[in-house]
């Protein structure tokens, strides 16, 4: 059995925490994430995927097939694509509902907060929303 | 008063140890904050006599007989007095407290505008105006059937007085602009555009939140109608601000909200105004804020303007070299005269990948649009990176801020 949500959070966790809250090496990391996301073609990159954020763009695509929806993303700024890429690897290829019922507790534990507070508002908020409303639309379409 | 001060080197480090918040670390690092142009800090004389007010003087101004209230309305009272010294204006009453250089704009565009503006009328703005130049203006443009009208600028970021001149007519009834940009940092000649657009017979306001701390602003002699500002970025209080209006407009004007400072008599069936100042001033003031920003004005005082503007210059002077020598760094807003604001994008490179790698490395820097986006779209780009100086910032701090800037272009373009 593969992964599930939480295992993936708890080894985002697990390598966060050698970083031992040092800033630098933090943003570092998270910009390093977003240079091994797949880069996202550019007729994906459309108006209708764009995610708003107050100071970043965040595109998001998702497929829907067999029962999982897949999520394809990117950004235009280096350290939103590294948050991005890890909402990814820790949501792409699940099924409606357990997207649904996920509950993103690593964004607390690695102290993202800060990366998605109003003020900083990056598009990485919005992005989960869009996420979950994702899920919630391709599961009433699995359920009928 | 800075006026007679003379041109002297400032104690920089003597300075910085008036503001304790500079003396902390930021990520591990040592805080350098160069973002001055948003709200710049306070010294502690300012924080000690907020302290100093809600131990000892609190209470509620004007109409009390107590001898509390009675030292809280003269320590208020003394500021007004003083604000009125530090821009020159004819009488202590063409003084009005308000939140802010915004609440200022908006009470001018509401209340004068709702009396003055008609149809067919024209408000100038310049494009380089902060939003809150912008919105109050067509918000009662709309309402009053005018129609506001931009002034351009050429591309190092100046006002083109010729277009001015091609837009001033009889039908101008307002003049709306800044007396800098806080974007840019240009420094605008107010001293010509008032009497130019005296000429046809507008009315001239200005922003004037960007000045207060290092230019010298006397409304007697720009002869200006209306001039707004902010404490906070003259290292007084967040929340308080001032609106000089000439009594002659100020008279004229009804009054923007309805409470209770600002009333004579009230009855159900008619109230009548209190003079000026106080038709302006409805409900409690920032009482504590007024009076500490009396402080804010010792300390500008007693360094002097021109000492500070010198001071900031200097920094302004050695950052421009800097980043000019930064491959793929543009500067935006590169005009003659301007006050201490660095604005630039780097190729390739977006500003907020910047703004939060310098916080990482303690640097205090803004990023965005800066409530400017015009202005953004007239330059054809999303945002700036801009750091901007105060009196406490030295050039250590900015080898610090170059040397984050370079590390992040090193990172991201390897």
């Amino acid at each position: 059995m593969s992964a599930s949500i939480n295992d993936i959070q708890n080894a985002v966790i697990e390598d966060f925490s050698m970083l031992d809250s040092d800033m630098e090496m933090t943003i570092n990391y998270i910009m390093e994430l977003g240079e091994q996301l797949p880069a996202m073609a550019d007729s994906e990159k459309s108006e209708d995927n764009i995610v708003k954020g107050c100071q970043s763009k965040v595109w998001l695509n998702a497929a829907y097939k067999e029962g999982k929806i897949d999520f394809d993303a990117d950004s235009n700024t280096a350290i939103t694509k590294g948050l991005v890429s890890l909402l990814i690897r820790i949501l792409s290829g699940r099924s409606p509902q357990e997207i649904i019922d996920s509950d993103l507790y690593f964004i607390d534990k690695i102290g993202l907060n800060r990366f998605i507070g109003t003020q900083r508002s990056n598009g990485l908020g919005a992005m989960m929303k869009q996420i979950k409303i994702y899920g919630l639309a391709y599961s009433t379409k699995s359920n009928n | 008063m800075s006026q007679v001060i003379e041109q002297q080197q400032l104690d920089i480090q003597k300075i910085r140890g008036e503001f304790p918040i500079l003396h902390q670390q930021v990520n591990g690092k040592p805080l350098v904050y160069l973002d001055n142009a948003a709200t710049n800090q306070k010294p502690q004389r300012v924080i000690d006599a907020l302290v100093n007010y809600y131990q000892k003087d609190n209470a509620n101004i004007h109409r009390g007989v107590h001898t509390l209230a009675e030292r809280a309305t003269t320590a208020y009272e003394l500021t007004r007095k003083n604000v009125q010294t530090f821009i020159n204006a004819n009488e202590v009453e063409e003084i009005i407290f308000t939140k802010g250089t915004s609440e200022g704009i908006n009470l001018v565009a509401s209340s004068w505008g709702r009396k003055f503006l008609n149809e067919g009328d024209e408000v100038l703005i310049s494009a380089m105006e902060h939003h809150s130049n912008i919105v109050p203006w067509q918000m009662i443009c709309e309402e009053r059937g005018a129609t506001m009208k931009v002034i351009p600028i050429n591309q190092v970021g100046e006002i083109i007085i010729e277009e001015l001149d091609k837009l001033l007519s009889e039908k101008t009834k307002m003049v709306a602009l800044n007396h800098a940009s806080n974007s840019l940092g240009t420094i605008n000649p107010i001293e010509l555009i008032i009497k130019k657009a005296h000429a046809v017979g507008a009315k001239v306001l200005i922003d004037g939140a960007q000045a207060p701390s290092h230019l010298p602003i006397d409304v007697k002699a720009l002869n200006v109608d209306f001039y707004a500002f902010s404490a906070h970025k003259m290292y007084g209080p967040t929340g308080t601000g001032i609106l000089y209006g000439k009594r002659s407009m100020l008279e004229k004007m009804p009054p923007y909200q309805g409470g209770g400072e600002m009333i004579r008599e009230v009855s159900f069936t008619k109230t009548t105004y209190n003079d000026i100042p106080y038709k302006f001033e409805a409900g409690t003031p920032g009482i504590a804020n007024v009076i500490a920003l009396n402080e804010a004005m010792t300390f500008i005082n007693e360094l002097g303007k021109e000492n500070i503007a010198k001071h900031e210059l200097a920094l302004l002077d050695y950052s421009t070299k800097a980043l000019n020598n930064i491959e793929g760094v543009n500067i935006i807003g590169t005009a003659q005269s301007k006050v201490s604001v660095a604005s630039f994008t780097v190729e390739g490179i977006h500003h907020f990948d910047l703004g939060m790698w310098m916080d990482a490395k303690g640097v205090a820097v803004r990023t965005g649009h800066h409530c400017t986006q015009p202005l953004m779209d007239f330059y054809e780009i999303e945002g700036t990176t801009r750091a901007s100086f105060a009196v406490y910032n030295t050039i250590e701090e900015i080898d610090v801020f170059i040397d984050a800037l370079n590390s992040i272009i090193t990172r991201l373009r390897k």
